[in-house]
């Protein structure tokens, strides 16, 4: 679950990305975070995340309360959210299989675990043929598949994606989109942050949307904009 | 730690060491030069300690007996030789004694004898000083004594050989803490430079939720194992270094009076010394070079 309260943030430079955002997310949700480009959508990420901290206001993520979690309980807060980013961020040198590896590998997964997760997490994903490849030798869509089974390869609560289909074409977005359905089908709760509109409208999902730090609407199916 | 991580950090470190080599090659070569530059200092000193705590041995001050003393009298003076602070033992040694380990030493030459001063006929005492730094005075103390006619004692050696020794020692210890830090500043350049590689794995490690420790081990590794691989060769190195000195010593006229200690009786003392001082520098430096990838 999470959990925003009174949410403000501010930058050293004076930027007020995030005005008083108070907001409830349960277990299984899928939402969708949009709003205009600056509007504050990944500062809200990276709030959830750790990886800054809210200048105001209470977070709580998964049973973690980020206002008094300590740096060596950050990891495994992050082990309960799996991270989606625009730029897929993967590991080029090595193949998809060795992506996954890595990740899990990472927390400390043992072996027998890692030869079992992967090929299903691969399958889910539609990858299960290109397991070998290096992600250079992937398309968009293809790559950010990988990054999906990446977040879901540690098996979180929680999925938060930022911009996931910015980088591709409406119909690979659609896709990418349908996949995140899915998974969320599955039980795993989902945060999209996006800023396109005709895509979000082909979902019939709950819309939080923001503008310049405020949430200005937040219902179901629909994408507020003036 | 589960064992399947430990072989996985261990693989990292010895791919990381490669992936660098040219760097790798400067941080080990750096540091074999420090341990052995440290080495060869160490060296000398523990050397110069022993020659000096040798000299301390067998260095003795001779102090005369007034001629007119009764054997009593000389008991008395004995045990007031023996009150005085510095003073570990003293021995009696009678005229008859002391001219026969004369007679001994350089042969019965009837020229010899006639240009003896009668001084090396008086009874004397033989004292052994506990510490050689404090010679003077407790030379110029067995002097005050009523009884005591002269009093024989090689201050200047004492003190030359005092001089090289402290001088061995502070030169010793300043250059092990500047070349200490020199080898520390490498070795940490050297494995920022593999973070630096991998900046985009440790992102990701830190995104998925990996803790600082395991981040932090691929790198404590491989700056083990070029403290070790420095501390090994340096440590070979130093014996060959070692074994060519103490040839050369041997073999001057001037320098033979030095009595080096073998490097067989050293040994395991360099060793574990260069191991330890290696692993801490390849340690250290490592966490130095990751500190600031974990601030996130
Ligand atoms: N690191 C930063 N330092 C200063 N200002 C920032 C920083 N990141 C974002 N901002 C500012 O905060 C506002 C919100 O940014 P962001 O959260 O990235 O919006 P969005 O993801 O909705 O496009 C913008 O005005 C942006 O310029
Ligand atoms: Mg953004």
């Amino acid at each position: 679950m999470i959990w925003m309260k009174d949410v403000e943030k501010r930058y050293a430079n004076g930027a007020r990305a995030v005005n008083g955002i108070s907001l409830e997310i349960e277990d299984g949700e899928f939402v969708f975070l949009v709003g205009p480009s600056g509007s504050g959508k990944s500062t809200i990420i990276k709030m959830l995340t750790g990886e800054i901290a809210p200048t105001t206001g209470r977070i709580n993520i998964n049973g973690y309360n980020m206002n008094n979690i300590t740096s060596r309980q950050i990891p495994f807060m992050r082990r309960t959210i799996g991270v989606i980013f625009q730029d897929f961020r993967l590991l080029e040198k090595k193949n998809v299989y060795e992506n996954m590896v890595f990740a899990m590998r990472a927390v400390g997964a043992p072996p027998a675990e890692v030869r079992r997760r992967i090929p299903y997490v691969l399958e889910l994903v539609g990858l299960e043929n290109k397991t070998r490849r290096l992600p250079g030798e992937l398309s968009g869509g293809e790559q950010q598949r990988v990054a999906i089974a990446r977040a879901l390869v540690n098996n979180p609560e929680t999925i938060i994606a930022d911009e996931p289909t910015g980088n591709l074409d409406p119909e690979r977005s659609f896709e990418i989109m349908s996949l995140l359905e899915r998974i969320n089908d599955l039980g795993t709760t989902m945060l999209v942050v996006t800023h396109e509109k005709d895509l979000v409208n082909r979902f019939s999902k709950r819309v939080i949307a923001l503008e310049k730090g405020r949430v200005v609407s937040d219902r179901r199916g629909s994408y507020y904009m003036n | 730690m589960k064992k399947h991580d430990l072989r996985y950090f261990f693989h990292e470190g010895i791919s990381n060491m490669f992936s660098h080599g040219f760097m790798s090659f400067a941080a080990v070569g750096i540091t074999i030069a420090c341990l052995l530059i440290m080495g060869t200092f160490s060296l000398v000193a523990v050397n110069a300690n022993a020659n000096l705590q040798s000299l301390q041995r067998q260095s003795v001050v001779l102090a005369f007996i007034d001629e007119t003393y009764t054997e009593a009298q000389e008991q008395d003076l004995q045990k007031k030789i023996e009150g005085i602070d510095n003073v570990r033992d003293v021995t009696f040694v009678s005229r008859e004694s002391a001219l026969t380990t004369y007679v001994e030493q350089y042969g019965e030459d009837e020229e010899l004898f006639r240009e003896l001063e009668p001084e090396i006929f008086r009874d004397r005492f033989s004292i052994h000083l506990k510490d050689l730094e404090d010679m003077q005075e407790t030379a110029d103390a067995i002097r005050a004594l009523p009884g005591i006619a002269k009093v024989r004692a090689d201050e200047d050696l004492s003190q030359g050989f005092l001089t090289v020794s402290r001088i061995a020692t502070i030169v010793c210890v300043a250059l092990i803490a500047v070349l200490l830090a020199v080898s520390l500043f490498i070795m940490s350049n050297t494995i920022k430079l593999t973070t630096f590689d991998r900046k985009d794995e440790i992102a990701i490690m830190k995104m998925v939720g990996a803790t600082d420790g395991f981040i932090r081990w691929p790198f404590v590794y491989e700056g083990l194992l070029l403290g070790l691989f420095s501390s090994l060769i340096a440590f070979f190195l130093q014996w060959v270094l070692y074994a060519a000195i103490a040839a050369g010593i041997n073999a001057s006229d001037t320098l033979q009076l030095l009595d080096l200690l073998a490097f067989t009786e050293l040994w395991p003392v360099v060793l574990a010394a260069f191991v330890v001082v290696g692993l801490l520098v390849g340690i250290a430096g490592s966490l130095m070079a990751i500190r600031k990838f974990l601030r996130v």
